[in-house]
């Protein structure tokens, strides 16, 4: 089953200068769980999604079309504001960047670990008793005692564990982190992966894991999607479009990464240009601008082509691997 | 060219008071460092949040007194210089802050934040069109970006501007605190490559502060890693990076994430937690999450250890690729 499933989702925002096409054509599924990774540029689309899934989109977004489907049942674009509410931090909930944004500051740890267990009709005292559990399992020394703390009272990795036992208290189907290690340090971040696999494995929830780093991602994730200026150019498993990425801009994006530059350079690779003005997208390929691999066929939008073994590319070439010719 | 350093920086310590009246406690942010930078090199400060990357860096910039210890800028001690005094300097020296939107004000034009630090520092005798001209192509933004503001930049974009106004006025040195952080890969190879092509053009020093080890790796020539307020290891990057002989540079390099799902991962784990300020431990800080620690390093400071290419503070300097001892689960 999917826990999540998304085909052809479409999200604009009307500004002063236009309207932003921010999403098109948007589809990739959450299967039970699995842990999926979202890798694109800042701009790609990518905090939109999630405020799409959420139903938090800002008063000027709106979802044109498509659809959002939540455990094989409710579609998530035609819920009301309420039947949002009752899904959120209870079946769907999120762990952010900045763990200071997730806890009050003036509330005791304790207490709000409670508050997030108000729809569980649990009393006070198995509240805290499972706050206190949860805390143990995220490893936070001393767990009955931190319940009394607040939040300034711990470091910064262990807010971020406190705030993803909170995230997790209520169990949900679908945890959707976004960028929950940028923050931390090498071995605090890799820490805090090991810590969410685990916690995954053991409630048996689906993560949609945003980021833009790359070993992250590798490390943690089953499947990647690939997003580019709002749309999905690659999905597939972790090693089909690691080892084998097929759309030129996969291709580009690994390579840019310094950790796969082995030898020391000074001058680190990049792709040449700018993401496309979303006012006004470009009638075909949404790469094709920045692409060295474009041809004819490229002022006419490719349509996803199939790889094999759930490997997707939206590129016309994504079946025809680019020679060392074309590289020059 | 004159080599004698341009920045030297001996034993500074950074203290903060912390706690309410009456139960006031002094912690040691940055506890005794010291390292000396040249024209045209790049100095990389690694570690994790809180070890005092940051704290030094405003150090050297005047922006954070120190309790003890000697900064010297251009031959000249600048510590204990009152604002009056450190202006002028300031224009040798630039910072580059870790927000890249936030750092930019929203009311101004891209054409005023690249020039105003010629406006602070009296310079507004020249023509400051010009110099918005001369400035932008330099970071590689076209000219008409002069009139537009923060909030239409993207990541990249407004970094490059961030740039521009810290090289606005000659600076021979830069420091730069997380000039990556929350950039995507291609995007961050921009500006590393604009940073770098600027300290080869202008000839500048620069200190990069970053907890992204592959960027180190590219671009420092040295680099210093710091926990909790100190240097435990510092050298040559192609050696530290090559075989790390501290423990904690060892675990930090292993934790780094590949973007490879196949590769195997060896990771050296840290047990426990960092230690609080308030309450160093003894002997060797280091030892209460150290996999290799033995029971001198539990009561004894380890020395500052000079080798070659590099000088740390540990008991027992690692052999390259040297594992850590399996041990009993308590």
């Amino acid at each position: 089953m999917n826990v999540l499933e998304i085909n052809e989702l479409n999200v604009s925002f009307a500004t002063e200068e236009g309207v932003v096409h921010a999403l098109k054509d948007v589809s990739f599924t959450v299967p039970e769980r699995r842990v999926v990774g979202v890798v694109g540029e800042s701009g790609c689309g990518k905090s939109t999604l999630i405020n799409a899934i959420l139903g938090l989109l800002a008063k000027n977004g709106r979802i044109d079309g498509g659809t959002i489907l939540f455990e094989a049942g409710s579609d998530l674009t035609r819920l009301g504001p309420a039947e949002m509410r009752a899904l959120r931090g209870v079946r769907i909930s999120t762990v952010f960047q900045d763990p200071m944004g997730a806890l009050n500051p003036v509330i005791s740890v304790g207490r709000q670990m409670a508050n997030v267990q108000y729809r569980s009709g649990r009393s006070q005292a198995e509240k805290m008793a499972l706050a206190a559990a949860m805390l143990r399992q995220v490893r936070i020394p001393d767990a009955t005692a931190a319940l009394g703390r607040y939040p300034h009272e711990f470091s910064g990795g262990m807010k971020q564990r406190i705030a993803i036992a909170m995230a997790l208290m209520m169990e949900p189907a679908l945890l959707i982190a976004d960028e929950p290690t940028t923050a931390l340090d090498a071995t605090l971040e890799v820490a805090t992966i090991e810590l969410l696999r685990e916690l995954q494995e053991k409630i048996g929830c689906s993560v949609l894991f945003i980021s833009h780093h790359l070993g992250v991602i590798a490390e943690l994730c089953d499947d990647v999607v690939v997003m580019y200026a709002g749309e999905v150019v690659e999905r597939g498993t972790t090693r089909q479009v690691f080892n084998d990425p097929r759309h030129p801009y996969t291709q580009r994006l690994l390579e840019c990464d310094p950790a796969r530059q082995a030898q020391r350079v000074r001058r680190l690779p990049t792709i040449a240009g700018e993401i496309p003005d979303l006012r006004c997208r470009p009638a075909g390929c949404i790469f094709a601008p920045r692409c060295f691999r474009r041809f004819d066929a490229c002022a006419k939008a490719p349509p996803e082509q199939d790889i094999g073994g759930g490997h997707v590319a939206r590129c016309f070439l994504a079946e025809q691997p680019e020679t060392a010719k074309e590289r020059t | 060219m004159n080599d004698d350093p341009i920045l030297k920086v001996e034993d500074v310590e950074v203290t903060f008071t912390v706690g309410r009246i009456g139960r006031r406690n002094a912690i040691l942010g940055v506890a005794g460092v010291s390292f000396e930078l040249r024209r045209g090199e790049t100095f990389a400060l690694v570690g994790e949040s809180g070890s005092g990357k940051t704290t030094l860096a405003r150090a050297v910039n005047g922006l954070q007194a120190i309790s003890a210890g000697a900064i010297t800028f251009e031959g000249q001690r600048i510590d204990g210089l009152d604002r009056k005094a450190m202006k002028p300097l300031r224009r040798r020296m630039s910072m580059m802050f870790q927000d890249p939107v936030g750092s930019l004000s929203p009311r101004m034009s891209v054409g005023d934040i690249v020039t105003e630090p010629l406006r602070i520092h009296g310079f507004e005798g020249r023509d400051l069109k010009d110099e918005a001209a001369r400035l932008l192509p330099l970071v590689g933004l076209p000219l008409e970006y002069a009139d537009r503001y923060p909030h239409q930049l993207s990541g990249g974009q407004a970094r490059r501007v961030g740039v521009a106004r810290a090289i606005a006025l000659d600076p021979v040195l830069i420091i730069a605190d997380e000039p990556t952080a929350g950039l995507d890969v291609s995007v961050q190879g921009e500006v590393l490559n604009l940073l770098n092509e600027l300290r080869e053009r202008l000839g500048l020093a620069m200190v990069i502060i970053t907890h992204n080890l592959h960027v180190v790796h590219h671009v420092a020539d040295r680099m210093a890693v710091m926990y909790l307020g100190r240097f435990v290891e510092t050298g040559a990057t192609q050696a530290v990076f090559g075989a790390p002989a501290h423990p904690y540079t060892a675990a930090l390099l292993s934790a780094n994430p590949e973007p490879d799902p196949d590769r195997a991962q060896n990771r050296i784990s840290l047990p426990a937690e960092v230690p609080s300020l308030l309450a160093r431990p003894a002997g060797c800080e280091f030892h209460t999450r150290c996999p290799w620690a033995r029971d001198n390093c539990r009561t004894v400071a380890p020395p500052r250890v000079a080798l070659e290419d590099r000088s740390l503070s540990c008991h027992y300097p690692l052999k390259p690729g040297a594992r850590p001892p399996r041990r009993e689960r308590p």
